[in-house]
């Protein structure tokens, strides 16, 4: 028996082993990170480890012997690999949260990677209107904006010298020699909208029409030529103005807010009879409930009827037109026309719409 | 219309305890709108009083001469007062602004040295105190108590209404008509001014000779006042509410004129009896005719142009503006009064004609009162004698044409009806009554009169507007109170909600928005230049445009055909004002005009029935096409560059995304190829199909275009026609298959001019329906592939619906769809 087998053999000794145990487990528990633990487990329970080398002593002992050995030997492999599992996974898991800890950033600390985009209030505005009488049961009627002056004007009751022609400032387009006498105008309100559907429709007709108007206004903080308006329009037997008057406050209810109300003005418009200008009484404007003026309306002329092959002693009807850009002005407080119409994408962005 | 509260008074019993509020109410439920009030009460404030010039000291050692006055103001002692103006004696009484008082324009009156005197208050001018513009020198008052409130001597005791007036009641462009409505409202008395004079009979003999040769002038009257002084200073009380009303007095035969316009809503006429010649021919111009108005502007008469004649020609525009040879002057002594009434739509031609508006016109236009010509001539020529001494000559002149009013014939019930409000007869009747019509119970027919339920009604000679029974429904709800007018609930009818091209714009402007886009929207009026800065051909169709005759700038009298041209100009805008990165769209109408539409009769409609519906096509046919256009543009960064990231240029490939969204919004399928067009860059454009028609351009801006239209390099741009996109219909579902996908690469080369859309295509084509899909994932150029070619790597994704591929059956797969390639393209497998 060499030398070497006489000193493994000692290393069988419950002495020796209880000593190898108490080392190993101190040199595991030394270990400050996982690299250093995987270099413990080497010396502890390696090829060379105290506990391997006692285990091939085994077969060197006698062998009456050699069970008990070997339960000592297993116990005490069996005791370091307890105490490896203990310190791995105290290690590991520093590890992770050492991990989580460099990972962190400064989350406020970001640029966007997401362009803001967003809808022009004024169309919104209009999609708002439409849904509200489309949940009524109304059609949403539309038509062109260059316009016959028939549609425009004619049709709608005024005549070639009827002093409302005039009051209108109408851009007229150029004929083909660039003069007056194409007979087409950009059309200065949706009332034409009116006659496209009731030369195409039957009554009943229930219809509004949201859309883009022209008039020869200069740009300053009230005005533009180019705005838009809703047009209202019913035709159907037994309509009464009484009827108007109830459209008109579900009407103003949906833009101004449920304390709205309505009042009617005598008015003049050529394309009804009666006429009267709407007022609204606005809860929320920003220097306190006041009436504002919100458009026009009235019962359909019955020369308009006719014009368009309605019988007026059958069917009679209301017509309704307001300004989008003055209802959005009042409800958000706008002061200056100009924000809503140059195109600056910081309206837009800025002003939150509900659609 | 300015109209006092005090001359509204004379005519309209007014309770005493009336407010402004109130009257301002009333004003506005009878639909007069009040455009503002005018207090004149609050004009000046603190002490303004009557003084007495006690005496004047001529200062003479200033620049100019100065006066220094003692002035009486009811005070123990007379008050220092220095004054510039030297119209004004000893005794004189004067208007005085002690200090504490407040003149119009926040001048505070406070006692102060000047001239080396103390100055203890102003002896007032007219304009210094807001009365009128008068500033030729001190108001010298013709009586007043010394220290008395100064304020009802110079019309500062009164509030001015300025009204804004209908076309229909055209009656209310005089105290005559508003007093009416007023009084009806208020229920208390109403004055008829015309009362106050008695129309007098024509005689055989006129004052001038007259001769009437036009259908245009329905009635002509004259009287005359000879020996007057036309140029007397009009009463005190006369000059102030010409003043009140706005209007400046000018002697005493055009203010009378004027005041009575302004009471009765009738234009009269003052003519120099000794400047004319001859006969006085009222008549329509000759062709060539000219006449030099009052306001100094030579006109060319057109023949549908009603005149009043003399020997020597066109004296005046009727009813629209005097001429300047036979006014009223400084010798003036024998005034010829002329009152006329003339048909409004002539009038209405010739102002608009003449672009000229005047006082009178705007009164003919919509219908001075026919009945009152003699009477407000009469009272005329009364005042004139009155306050400008002189005769009234006894000769009368009244050529009349007048036509009865011819009655309207409306059910009782119509106002019911129509208002739904349960009025009685007896209430339409008074209504009707009230706005001054003859009321008849059922129809007159030769002198019998049938039927109960029906009313036979004649307007009042001032209420041309009434023509239509629903003209009388609108009266008989005004005058009874659009506030009685009550709120039903409306209606829900059986809709279908928006269209389904409605539905889909909204989902374009939505999934744009969602896509990081702002809508925003411009002014569709573009410039000549506009067609070259974009860079547009020649022959390019979108420089055909309609042109507006009346732009409101000059530089930009077209209008877009695309809306690119203009949505440029918000880009420019945003870009001025700081932004650097941005990503705009808008959706709107462009104008292409219709092919021929020059050539295309104008096709006449009716109104009084429905016009035909070939004829209404046929008119149609002359308006432009306007379809609608959908367009984005994009500059600056796409990703902007940030802490953890270099960020993105804005490219050609987000112009095209963004024409993705839209159509994906649209749900159709869109096929991108290789294009060129203006305004993009020819090598960096895409032409954008569906269904292989071209619905628009996506790509990189043309640099020379970005160049002059002041963008920066490298913008990017779409347009679409929106209205061009098929509306879908029923799509059938996808099949989902449940079986494993197979990946299969492929890398093809081909010559660099093959787009890789198109080798895509073919791939697509050649794999059949087991290809799932398909994408470019690598573009690669190396002088090992030869000079002028690249490797396009594609990864095919293949499935089928039934069972799992095998490898035999993918490689079959991609076998036929390289031949399809190779065969087009000439492409190889890269080894």
């Amino acid at each position: 028996m060499s030398t070497e087998n006489e000193n493994e053999a000692g290393l069988l000794r419950p002495e020796a082993l209880a000593e190898a145990v108490k080392q190993a487990a101190a040199a595991i528990e030394a270990a400050a990170n996982l690299e250093e633990l995987a270099a413990a487990k080497s010396a502890t329970l390696g090829d060379k480890a105290p506990v391997s080398l006692a285990r091939r002593a085994i077969g060197s002992i006698p062998g009456k012997e050699r069970g008990e050995a070997g339960r000592n030997v297993n116990a005490a492999r069996a005791e370091i690999t307890a105490v490896f599992e203990a310190r791995k996974e105290i290690l590991e898991a520093a590890e992770a949260a050492r991990i989580l800890r460099e990972e962190t950033v400064d989350v406020t600390a970001r640029t966007p990677r997401r362009r803001q985009g967003a809808r022009h209030p004024i169309n919104v505005q209009m999609d708002r209107i439409a849904d509200l009488f489309a949940a009524m049961g109304y059609a949403i009627g539309e038509g062109p904006e260059v316009e016959l002056e028939w549609f425009n004007f004619d049709a709608l009751n005024i005549h070639p010298d009827h002093p409302a022609r005039t009051m209108m400032d109408t851009f007229h387009i150029a004929d083909g020699k660039g003069e007056y006498g194409s007979n087409m105008v950009l059309r200065t309100h949706t009332s034409t909208v009116q006659i496209h559907t009731m030369l195409t429709q039957e009554p009943p007709i229930y219809t509004v029409a949201p859309g883009r108007v022209y008039r020869t206004d200069e740009v300053d903080a009230t005005h533009s030529p180019v705005f838009h308006q809703t047009e209202g329009l019913v035709v159907d037997e037994g309509i009464t103005m009484a009827d108007l008057k109830g459209t008109l406050d579900h009407f103003a209810k949906s833009v101004f807010g449920p304390d709205a109300i309505t009042r009617l003005r005598p008015s003049y418009f050529p394309f009804t009879e009666p006429s009267a200008e709407v007022d609204v009484w606005f809860a929320a404007h920003k220097d306190g409930p006041r009436w504002i003026e919100w458009g026009g309306c009235g019962m359909v002329n019955p020369r308009v009827l006719r014009a368009c092959g309605i019988d007026p002693d059958v069917y009679s009807g209301f017509a309704f037109g307001m300004g989008v850009e003055r209802a959005l002005m009042l409800r958000h407080g706008i002061t200056d026309l100009r924000d809503i119409i140059d195109g600056d994408v910081r309206f837009p962005t800025g002003l939150k719409v509900e659609e | 219309m300015r109209i006092p509260v005090s001359w509204l008074a004379e005519y309209a019993d007014l309770p005493p305890d009336l407010t402004t509020e109130a009257l301002d109410a009333a004003l506005v439920e009878s639909g007069l709108e009040v455009e503002e009030v005018d207090d004149l009460r609050g004009r000046v404030t603190g002490p303004l009083v009557v003084g007495r010039v006690a005496s004047i000291e001529e200062l003479t050692e200033f620049k100019k001469p100065i006066r220094h006055c003692h002035v009486e103001v009811g005070e123990a002692e007379p008050r220092s007062i220095i004054c510039g103006a030297r119209n004004f004696g000893e005794g004189d009484l004067v208007v005085v602004a002690l200090p504490g008082a407040e003149l119009p324009g926040g001048f505070r009156i406070a006692s102060r040295k000047t001239y080396g005197r103390l100055s203890d208050g102003m002896i007032c001018s007219a304009r210094e105190l807001g009365v009128s513009d008068d500033h030729e020198g001190i108001i010298v008052l013709p009586d007043g108590e010394v220290g008395a409130d100064a304020r009802p001597l110079v019309g500062l005791d009164d509030v001015v209404f300025e009204l804004a007036i209908t076309p229909d009641m055209g009656y209310c462009f005089s105290v005559r008509g508003i007093a009416r409505e007023v009084a009806h409202r208020l229920g208390v008395a109403f004055t008829d001014p015309a009362a106050k004079a008695t129309e007098p009979t024509a005689t055989e003999v006129p004052p001038y000779p007259v001769r009437v040769e036009t259908d245009g002038c329905t009635r002509f009257t004259l009287r005359e006042v000879r020996d007057v002084d036309a140029n007397a200073a009009s009463p005190e009380w006369m000059a102030k509410r010409l003043a009140q009303a706005g209007m400046r007095p000018l002697g005493l035969a055009v203010d009378v004129t004027n005041y009575l316009m302004l009471e009765l809503g009738h234009p009269l006429h003052a003519f120099d009896r000794d400047a004319l010649e001859d006969v006085m021919v009222v008549r329509r111009a000759r062709p060539g005719e000219t006449l030099k108005t009052l306001d100094d502007v030579e006109r060319m008469l057109d023949p549908e142009d009603m005149v009043i004649c003399d020997g020597t020609g066109p004296l005046s525009l009727a009813g629209v503006m005097g001429g300047q040879t036979s006014e009223v002057g400084p010798n003036t002594r024998n005034v010829l009064i002329e009152a006329a009434h003339w048909n409004p739509v002539a009038i209405a031609r010739t102002s608009r004609r003449h672009r000229l508006t005047s006082e009178a016109s705007k009164r003919y236009e919509r219908g001075a009162d026919p009945a009152l010509s003699l009477l407000a001539a009469q009272r005329a020529a009364e005042l004139l004698v009155e306050y400008g001494g002189g005769t009234l000559v006894d000769e009368v002149a009244d050529v009349d044409h007048r036509e009865p009013a011819a009655p309207i014939v409306m059910p009782v019930d119509l106002p019911s009806r129509t208002v739904g409000v349960d009025y009685d007869r007896e209430l339409v009747v008074s209504m009707l009554e009230a706005a001054g019509c003859t009321v008849v119970g059922g129809i007159v027919k030769e002198g019998t009169v049938e039927g109960g339920d029906v009313l036979t009604v004649t307007p009042a000679s001032w209420r041309p507007d009434l023509t239509d029974p629903a003209d009388l429904v609108e009266e008989v709800v005004r005058l009874h109170g659009y506030a009685h007018v009550p709120s039903a609930t409306p209606r829900a009818i059986a809709g279908t909600g928006l269209t389904a091209a409605q539905r889909r714009r909204r989902r374009v402007a939505r999934a744009l928005a969602d896509n990081g886009f702002v809508e925003t929207y411009t002014f569709p009026f573009v410039s000549r230049d506009r067609a070259d800065e974009l860079g547009l051909d020649e022959k390019d169709p979108q420089r055909e445009a309609v042109a507006v005759l009346n732009p409101l700038d000059d530089a930009a009298p077209l209008l877009r055909t695309t809306v690119l041209a203009t949505l440029v100009n918000a880009v420019r805008l945003n870009l001025a004002r700081g932004a650097r990165d941005l990503a705009v769209f808008e959706e709107g109408l462009v104008f292409q005009p219709a092919d021929g539409w020059t050539d295309l009769e104008v096709v006449e409609l009716p109104v009084a029935k429905r016009p035909e519906d070939e004829a209404v096509a046929a008119a149609i046919r002359r308006l432009p096409v306007q379809p609608r256009h959908v367009a984005a543009v994009l500059c600056g960064q796409a990703v902007p560059a940030g802490v953890d990231a270099p960020g993105r240029a804005v490219d050609w490939a987000d112009a095209i995304e963004a024409a993705e969204v839209v159509a994906e919004a649209s749900g159709v399928t869109l096929d991108v190829a290789q294009g060129e067009a203006a305004p993009w860059h020819p090598g960096r454009c895409a032409a954008l199909r569906v269904d292989g028609v071209v619905v628009g351009h996506a790509g990189e801006l043309h640099p020379e275009v970005c160049e002059r239209l002041g963008l920066p390099r490298r913008t990017a741009a779409m347009e679409m026609a929106i209205s061009a996109l098929p509306l879908q219909d029923l799509a059938p579902a996808p099949v989902i298959s449940h079986f494993p996908v197979t990946l299969i690469d492929v890398a093809l080369v081909v010559a660099e001019s093959v787009p890789a859309g198109e080798v895509e295509a073919a791939l697509r084509e050649g794999a059949g329906d087991l290809l799932e899909d398909l994408h470019l994932f690598d573009v690669y150029r190396d002088a090992k592939l030869g000079e002028g070619r690249k490797s396009l790597a594609f990864k095919l994704e293949l499935r089928a619906a039934d069972r799992t591929l095998t490898n035999e059956e993918g490689v079959a797969v991609r076998d036929a769809a390289v031949a399809v390639a190779a065969e087009r393209f000439g492409a190889s497998i890269r080894v």
